[in-house]
């Protein structure tokens, strides 16, 4: 693998840090009887990639000294194959002068019109994989990835407010910034942010919630997403993520949410994050059912934790470059659209709260019970938005969560987050999320300390 | 000369070839080889390794500042990340706040090496695995055992060149019972003081001793809180209270001089106290040194690399991360001290040491909190977090644990927690929790607390 990336960001006008990086090299994967191993090192030579051999097939050896369960692997015909990303406008490609000019205007205009403090970044990956595998597979595959954001802080006696915008990533050139307007949108961000400061602060108790597109994506990822990762499921992760809540022996027939939920594992959206044309097994993307009319029916899957839990798919695994070892990790895990519009659904609330845009996320460690922040929030009275609320929060159990969600928007959105965490050694996973406003009746919120 | 060096030397020889001599340049390289054996339902299901050699280089040039890195380390990868650093360079806006360059200073030591660590090979690993399994006698157990070791350099155009290296190594694994499940936790200089036995052990009798566990209603509740827990305390005031830029920004808690946290609150960063990361100097160059960021529950001060220290009218404080302008300062290795003369208790049930069992032999009311789970930060000036317990709670009445009592949530303000008298004991032992990301080496004693903000039940 041979990845470029590229980093912006600026602070109150000025360019605070540029950076330029290259990382190549080559891992190797074994299965030695019933134990893997791993070996990783910077240098795609042939003679390199031997010698990683070699200490992934001792490493393996070692792992056999305490074996788990037998594993094998679901089948997979041999695959030789080229995939890339879609890409109008090369991201490297675009001059610094211009990305810099943008990212510094954009802080300067946030500053005009508030902000105590103005940021705003990009970032650009752009990396060429090799897959080979002893069984047959010969596959190459260019991403070229990049999005970015701005935000705006405001400074209180007591306490600060944020609100940002973009916030977007995808599998995608330069044209999706410039699609994101974020001059367009700067000055917005930063009134609010200041005005969030003097905003009623979110009551407390149960209520109907209805949260915008870009929370709703993270709401996705937490709730749903890390829930149908095979492994946690299996175990795999009990020591660290976690597990899930989730029994296989459900898989099928168990309601995870209304009617009106439909997730889709769908690494084949074009421009989405979390879209390939191989994982990293070398499996061809392929869309199926996470989630259909509410029932739960399929997984995040791996060819071996596929063939551990007898199902006959895998296709979501994925390393965070050469030097981490593939694992289960999500690709686009999204909602289809809804029979609704945001306007339908803030027309039809007679008493609840519109939340937007992540502030903080945390959820236990079976995917279950989640506590998520937002930077904004609004009443809604009688169908009408109404004030501002600041340091709006909501907390919730999953499925009792998603099966209370009776409205949900066609507005749909392929959100990508390019930071998600897992696995040790750490890795960092890039997802996709389509999502559109939703609507949840009976959610506590303001929960505050 | 260590390698490292060499190779940090030749890429500022390089800046002045190509970019003349009036470039800055300040480069980084270090070489990292880490090895982690993991294990879940009781077998080794991921066993990795690897080995890389890194250049990280920051040009300032005509006033303007560019970064990068790379891993291609022959001459033609070292020429080209020259190369285009130096390009960027002149595209870019000047930077007012360019701080300069680490002038040349000696370091305190030369790191925290254990050669028999460094040369661990994965049978060693997997025989600690091996361990923590067979003492878990029959539960399954989940977990990792690391072996790392890092050697780097630093050399800038302005004759700071100081090379070091340093070895950690780390085990952290469960236990699992229905519905309940022990850790224990550990990382070290030396793979010697991982004890698989020990740790596998004390992970199962924390999870049968979690059997059953009964639902409290939330609420305030007095609290010890086992290192495991105190580490993500510390985590966060590394993260958000003590970070220079933050503190230039107003986003952080900290006052210097204020009592801000009890009397018994001692804070320092000292990268030869802790594990984790350990080369001697940060990633600008300064040589590291001990740090007191709380001293008797007065905040004295708050970490600095060179631009926020310029900024604020300060001097750097060695915790510069290569690449985290954006992010700023970040104190790594920090202590919380503990009470050398506290006493310790015989160990009868769930508790991770005889000094954790001393702090709750005196507790009329409260919960003893293994580990911490997911924690978030709300708001950083205030530095409110929500989280979750995890691994094992248990509700203590009259200084005896009466039984095991389910997770909760909580949202709570850290700094309030230790604030003025709110921090009725400090145990005398300070370990260093196993940090899953073999950077950070935040090391504490167990803590008891008046007060902990839990806002509801694991189940909603």
């Amino acid at each position: 693998m041979h990845r470029r990336s590229e980093s912006m960001s600026a602070r109150n006008g000025e360019i605070e840090e540029l950076n330029q990086d290259e990382d190549a090299g080559v891992g190797v994967r074994a299965l030695v009887g019933s134990g893997w191993g791993f070996y990783a090192l910077p240098d795609m030579s042939d003679a390199a990639a031997r010698a990683a051999g070699t200490r992934a097939a001792k490493i393996a050896a070692a792992s056999a000294t305490v074996p788990g369960p037998a594993t094998g692997l679901v089948p997979l015909p041999p695959a030789s194959g080229s995939w890339s990303s879609p890409c109008e406008v090369d991201p490297l490609g675009v001059p610094l002068t211009e990305k810099a000019d943008l990212m510094v205007g954009l802080t300067t205009t946030m500053r005009e019109h508030g902000a105590d403090i103005a940021e705003s970044h990009y970032r650009i990956w752009d990396t060429a994989k090799w897959f080979v595998s002893s069984e047959g597979h010969r596959i190459d595959q260019r991403f070229r990835e990049c999005g970015g954001g701005i935000a705006a802080t405001s400074i209180g006696e007591g306490e600060s407010q944020r609100r940002s915008y973009g916030n977007q990533y995808g599998t995608r050139g330069w044209e999706l910034v410039t699609e994101l307007d974020l001059p367009g949108n700067a000055a917005r961000v930063a009134i609010e942010s200041r005005e969030l400061l003097n905003a009623a602060p979110c009551p407390a108790g149960e209520t109907t919630l209805i949260l915008g597109s870009e929370q709703m994506a993270l709401q996705i990822h937490e709730s749903v997403g890390h829930a149908i990762e095979l492994d946690r499921i299996l175990g795999w992760e009990a020591a660290y993520a976690g597990t899930s809540w989730l029994d296989l022996n459900q898989l099928g027939s168990m309601r995870y949410g209304s009617a009106l939920m439909n997730i889709a594992i769908d690494p084949t959206i074009p421009g989405a994050l979390g879209s390939f044309g191989y994982d990293d097994e070398g499996t061809p993307a392929a869309s199926r059912y996470a989630v259909h009319e509410g029932l739960w029916v399929g997984v995040l899957a791996g060819r071996d934790s596929a063939s551990v839990a007898g199902l006959d798919y895998a296709g979501s695994v994925r390393a965070d470059g050469w030097a981490r070892l593939p694992m289960v990790r999500m690709t686009n895990v999204g909602l289809e659209p809804g029979p609704h519009t945001l306007e339908e659904i803030i027309a039809s609330t007679d008493d609840g709260i519109f939340m937007d845009t992540n502030r903080s996320w945390s959820i236990d460690d079976r995917r279950l019970n989640f506590q998520f922040g937002c930077e904004i929030g609004w009443e809604i009275k009688n169908g009408r938005i109404g004030r501002m609320l600041r340091n709006p929060t909501y907390t919730g159990i999953g499925p009792t969560f998603w099966q209370s969600m009776d409205m949900l928007s066609s507005e749909v959105t392929a959100w990508g987050i390019p930071n998600c965490g897992k696995g040790q050694p750490g890795q960092t996973g890039h997802t996709g999320h389509p999502a559109a406003p939703a609507r949840f009746t009976g959610v506590r919120v303001g929960v505050t300390g | 000369m260590s390698a490292e060096l060499d190779l940090a030397g030749r890429v500022v020889d390089l800046v002045r070839r190509l970019a003349g001599s009036a470039a800055q340049a300040e480069v980084q390289a270090g070489h990292t080889a880490l090895a982690l054996t993991r294990f879940a339902n009781s077998g080794i299901h991921q066993n990795v390794a690897d080995a890389t050699t890194s250049v990280w280089l920051r040009v300032n040039l005509d006033g303007r500042t560019v970064g990068g890195s790379t891993t291609v380390v022959d001459e033609a990868g070292l020429t080209a990340l020259v190369e285009r650093t130096i390009a960027a360079a002149a595209l870019t806006p000047v930077d007012p706040g360019w701080p300069g360059l680490t002038p040349p200073a000696p370091l305190v030591g030369d790191g925290a090496w254990d050669e028999a660590t460094a040369q661990a090979g994965p049978e060693e690993r997997a025989a600690r695995v091996r361990a923590f399994v067979d003492a878990a006698e029959g539960l399954e157990t989940a977990g990792y055992c690391r072996t790392v070791h890092w050697s780097g350099a630093f050399a800038n155009s302005a004759g700071q060149a100081v090379a070091g290296r340093a070895t950690e190594a780390a085990m952290d694994g469960i236990a699992r019972v229905p519905g309940a499940d022990g850790v224990a936790r550990l990382g070290s200089r030396r793979l010697a003081d991982i004890d698989g036995v020990v740790l596998g052990g004390r992970a199962a009798l924390k999870a049968r001793a979690g059997t059953d566990p009964v639902e409290l209603p939330p609420g305030r509740y007095e609290v010890v809180l086992e290192p495991t827990a105190v580490a993500d305390l510390l985590a966060n005031f590394a993260f958000y209270g003590f970070n220079g830029k933050l503190h230039n920004e107003r986003q952080s808690f900290a006052e210097i001089g204020a009592a801000q946290f009890d009397a018994a609150v001692t804070i320092v960063d000292d990268v030869t106290a802790t594990a984790g990361a350990g080369v001697p100097f940060d990633g600008e160059g300064t040589p590291k040194r001990p740090v007191t960021f709380v001293g008797d529950g007065i905040t004295t001060a708050v970490a600095h690399d060179r631009r926020s220290a310029a900024e604020a009218g300060a001097v750097s404080t060695g915790h510069a991360w290569p690449g985290g302008s954006a992010f700023g300062p970040l104190a790594a290795n920090l202590r919380l001290q503990p009470d050398e003369g506290a006493p310790a208790a015989a160990v009868a049930g769930p508790a991770a040491d005889g000094h954790t069992a001393a702090l709750l032999s005196t507790m009329e009311r409260g919960l003893l909190v293994s580990d911490f789970w997911y924690t978030r930060v709300l708001d950083p000036k205030t530095l409110v977090v929500t989280g979750l317990t995890r691994n094992g709670v248990w509700l203590v009445e009259d200084g005896e644990i009466t039984r095991p009592v389910r997770n909760f949530r909580f949202t709570q303000s850290y700094p309030l927690a230790l604030g003025p008298g709110a921090v009725l004991g400090i145990g005398g032992n300070a370990i260093t929790p196993a940090d899953s990301w073999d950077i950070f080496g935040f090391t504490g004693p167990s803590l008891r607390l008046a007060s902990w903000n839990f806002t509801g039940g694991a189940s909603g």
